[in-house]
């Protein structure tokens, strides 16, 4: 089956249910078959500003925007105008929107597509408690040709708690919508497939994140709310009890951070979830964690920065302070995941490897990740453990930081008779006791190091795909666009190979030079002002392609043909 | 891991390390590490079954020179630290200790949130109102007129702060105030305040001979609380006596039965692939 997608946007202000609107239309899809995600744009405002809800349903799995948008739903015509930028429209694309739906003079901005009124505001009077947003759902539906029995069943689902009432008049305000819609042009949509066999998830890249921590071990979370990670630590906060963990509160992320320690020290696998000005307040005991061996992990849903930036919206622009952040040598673990699905698949990996290397690792997830809604083919399950290495009996003086070859010490937990040790930040010797001797800084350091950098990562360092003499290379987010772009040529027969980075930190010499063996030509894609990949990259690694970089900083989202322009536009300076 | 165990009758030496303390000869921190050891062993305390956190100073240094669990952390994050053990593991019984520096500046946060939380922790703060470990400035506890510190060569011109008051203000649900001194004494509230159920706060005064060498004269102007006024659950009450200008009152001056901070740690579901449920279209 050939595949196809439709690219669709609401906008809204006032607490007009975009959101919601969104997430129903895309989980209805889900249940008729198709796949899709939903990036949500909001502005400053707390509550009321106008936000958008970005959809792309597709006949197969996506991770990535379209070029452009078939279709705009504002349910008030002033509610465009904001997200133009994030919202590119061809003269064939379609704005539904409401002239009546708005304050009085507001209008659409000046766009090449074609506008249709819908009276949504109008339609809402006529249905007891009705809104305009459930009317527009039901057009929506209409429209993009979808049948109307997979929406109630998500209206159940979704409504349930709200009573039958609510239930009652979202449903009598979709069907009138629905109706309404059959005026409308009807896109040729790409819904024809009906394979609903598949195992199909909804879930967003922070809740995939909170079920890869829970499936790898965590039962301890502290954190501190921020955007874009709240949701994770919301997540986090309603399943732990579940599963016999807690998660605490915290006055400050320099409180969540040593909470995990303290909690990991004990014996319980940690974690906190924070965004670039909490983890530059961590960094200090990040630090501890490296020194003292203590396992944690902190994951950083990155967002536009320096210091509080713009709080809702995407960039990769923390894998500097991630990798480069501690005070002194402090090896530690920096790894992102490249989809929404991968969000599960990454961190359930780091609190294994962190577990395993008694170290600290950096999450980088980023808002674009976190905050969107995939529909997807369940997760598989990964044998991904916390599995710590504890000693089991104690023949004379334990020493909590003897040097092993590996460069792990088996550690022991607070109650072991006989496995009593001090935890300490100071540099020690193997026994832990404080020492400023040069031979038990250099023994230790070494220790620190060698444990990181001879460990066998295996194949998910990165993720390969394709062959030939051009390759991009990515971490991310960006991974997405860049995936759809290299899978795009190869149907038009040109063979792109992807290095998408899921291990920065410690790096890999010997799986990056294989990876690179042959290429001629590498276009890096990062999506940072000042080209921190890049800057990475040359210092990790030998780079002996021609390279060219494209990079910009968030939040606007790289689209599959601007890395297809790149790639064939080569020699033009960007 | 204490349930079956019979608990040994260990000696208070048997708390102590074999690590040499780093601390000037004649050192208050000296006796806390003594009061220390008589009350872990006069609770019967297992030394694999206490964890003792603290932070960075002198006074910090105290985890390194027990037989117990330890955690020697970054400077003024021990109450974050032990929080997150205790919560974690409630079995333990986990003490933070520290000075006044590392609790009340840099530390200050989590001092406050940490009374307010209330979680079973017993907190011993060395306070010796200056900084030892760096040489002699100003803490947060230093009278305004204190002229000796090369960074505040003026006094530094700021009321001190008043640890116990602000935390039987904040929540804290013991509190008590004792000397370094008296090393039977602060024992003996040292096994009261771990006994304590909540956050037990323990002042104790503890000389920095070598940079407030007139602290060695510090005992005489301490007064031992009336007995029948000692262990209030009235905070008025304890107001009166830890913010009085009658003087420096010593011995337990606030016992409160606010509501302890542990969440339950019991698995609802048997199986974590139910956890899919909720994600499955
Ligand atoms: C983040 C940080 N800032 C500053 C220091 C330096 N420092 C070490 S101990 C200390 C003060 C200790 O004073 P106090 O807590 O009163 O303990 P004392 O040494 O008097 O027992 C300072 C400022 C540090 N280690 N870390
Ligand atoms: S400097 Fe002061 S506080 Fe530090 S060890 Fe010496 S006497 Fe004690």
């Amino acid at each position: 089956m050939r595949f196809q997608s439709l690219s669709i946007a609401l906008t809204g202000s006032g607490g007009s249910g975009v959101m919601t609107t969104g997430s129903l239309l895309l989980e209805a899809a889900g249940r008729a078959g198709w796949y899709g995600f939903m990036a949500r744009s909001a502005g400053p405002q707390i509550r009321g500003g106008e936000a958008a809800a970005v959809l792309r349903i597709a006949s197969e799995p996506i991770e990535s925007h379209d070029d452009s948008f078939d279709l705009v739903l504002a349910i008030d015509p002033g509610s465009l105008a904001r997200f133009l930028a994030e919202i590119p429209l061809r003269s064939d694309s379609l704005i539904i929107s409401d002239a009546e739906g708005g304050r009085r003079g507001d209008s659409l901005p000046d766009t090449p597509a074609r506008v249709i009124d819908l009276p949504m505001k109008g339609l809402a009077k006529t249905v007891q408690a009705g809104r305009p947003n459930m009317i527009a759902l039901g057009a929506l539906t209409k429209v993009i040709g979808l049948p109307l029995a997979p929406m109630l069943e998500i209206l159940e689902k979704i409504l349930k708690s709200k009573g039958a009432d609510a239930l009652e008049s979202s449903w009598n305000c979709v069907q009138e919508g629905y109706e309404a819609g059959a005026e409308l042009p009807v896109l040729d949509g790409p819904l024809v497939n009906t394979d609903i066999s598949a195992d199909r998830w909804s879930l967003t890249g922070n809740e995939a994140a909170g079920l890869g921590a829970v499936r790898g071990g965590i039962r301890f979370v502290a954190g501190y709310p921020i955007t874009p990670a709240t949701e994770l630590l919301e997540w986090l906060a309603g399943t732990l009890p579940k599963v016999g963990g807690v998660l605490v509160q915290a006055e400050d992320e320099l409180a969540s951070v040593n909470q995990i320690i303290g909690a990991s020290f004990g014996g319980t696998p940690a974690l906190t979830a924070t965004s670039g000005p909490g983890l530059a307040l961590m960094t200090e005991s990040i630090g501890l964690s490296v020194c003292s061996e203590v396992p944690v992990v902190i994951i950083d849903v990155m967002r536009c920065g320096p210091s509080t930036g713009i709080a809702t919206k995407s960039e990769q622009s923390d894998l500097d302070i991630a990798l480069h952040g501690l005070h002194g040598d402090a090896p530690h673990l920096v790894l992102a995941p490249t989809s929404v699905t991968d969000c599960l698949f990454t961190t359930q990996w780091s609190v294994h490897l962190a577990e395993s290397l008694q170290t600290a690792a950096i999450v980088l997830s980023d808002q674009s990740l976190g905050q969107s809604k995939a529909i997807v083919e369940r997760p598989a399950d990964v044998s991904f453990m916390a599995r710590r290495v504890v000693p089991e009996t104690f023949a004379g003086e334990y020493q909590r930081y003897a040097i092993s070859e590996s460069g792990v010490s088996p550690m022991s937990i607070p109650g072991q008779a006989g496995g009593q040790y001090t935890a300490d930040g100071l540099e020690h010797n193997q026994a832990g006791t404080p020492s400023s001797l040069p031979e038990d800084h250099y023994s230790q350091l070494e220790k620190r190091q060698r444990k990181i950098h001879a460990f066998e990562f295996g194949q998910h360092w990165a993720d390969l795909e394709g062959s030939g003499e051009t390759a991009v290379i990515t971490w991310g987010a960006t991974t997405g666009p860049v995936r759809e772009a290299l899978s795009r040529l190869r149907e038009r027969g040109e063979n792109v190979r992807l290095i998408a980075v899921r291990l920065l930190s410690p790096e890999r010499p010997a799986d990056m030079a294989a990876a690179l063996a042959g290429v001629k030509r590498l276009l890096v894609v990062e999506q940072s002002h000042s080209r921190q990949f890049h800057r990475y990259l040359r210092s990790a690694y030998d780079l002996h392609p021609a390279v060219k970089v494209f990079n910009r900083p968030g939040p606007l989202p790289f689209r599959p043909n601007e890395i297809i322009e790149q790639l064939h536009n080569w020699g033009q300076a960007d | 891991m204490t349930n079956d165990k019979i608990a040994l009758q260990l000696q208070p030496k048997e708390y102590k390390s074999a690590v040499k303390p780093v601390w000037c000869p004649g050192c208050g921190d000296f006796g806390v590490l003594g009061a220390l050891t008589k009350a872990l062993a006069g609770l019967k305390i297992q030394p694999e079954d206490a964890a003792v956190i603290s932070g960075i100073g002198c006074s910090s240094r105290m985890p390194t020179y027990l037989s117990t669990y330890g955690f020697h952390g970054v400077h003024g994050r021990a109450l974050a630290v032990a929080t997150g053990l205790k919560v974690a593991r409630p079995d333990l019984t986990v003490i933070a200790t520290g000075g006044d520096g590392d609790g009340f500046s840099i530390g200050g946060n989590h001092f406050l949130h940490t009374c307010r939380r209330n979680p079973d922790l017993t907190y011993i703060v060395m306070d010796n109102q200056v900084y030892g470990m760096t040489k002699g400035q100003a803490s947060p506890t230093t009278e305004p007129n204190w002229e000796r510190a090369k960074l505040t060569p003026s006094g530094t011109g700021i009321n001190p702060f008043q640890p116990l008051a602000i935390a039987l203000a904040s929540g804290a649900n013991f509190i008590a105030r004792c000397s370094s001194s008296d090393s039977n004494g602060t024992a003996r509230v040292l096994m009261e305040a771990i006994r304590h159920p909540g956050f037990s706060m323990v002042q104790v005064l503890s000389p920095c001979v070598t940079f407030r060498p007139e602290q060695r004269e510090w005992k005489r102007s301490l007064i031992p609380a009336p007995e029948d006024m000692q262990r209030t659950p009235d905070p008025a009450e304890a107001a009166r006596l830890l913010m009085t200008d009658e003087g420096v009152y010593t011995g337990i001056l606030y016992v409160g039965d606010r509501p302890v901070y542990q969440p339950k740690l019991k698995s609802e579901i048997d199986n974590i692939a139910t956890l899919d449920e909720e994600f499955r279209l």
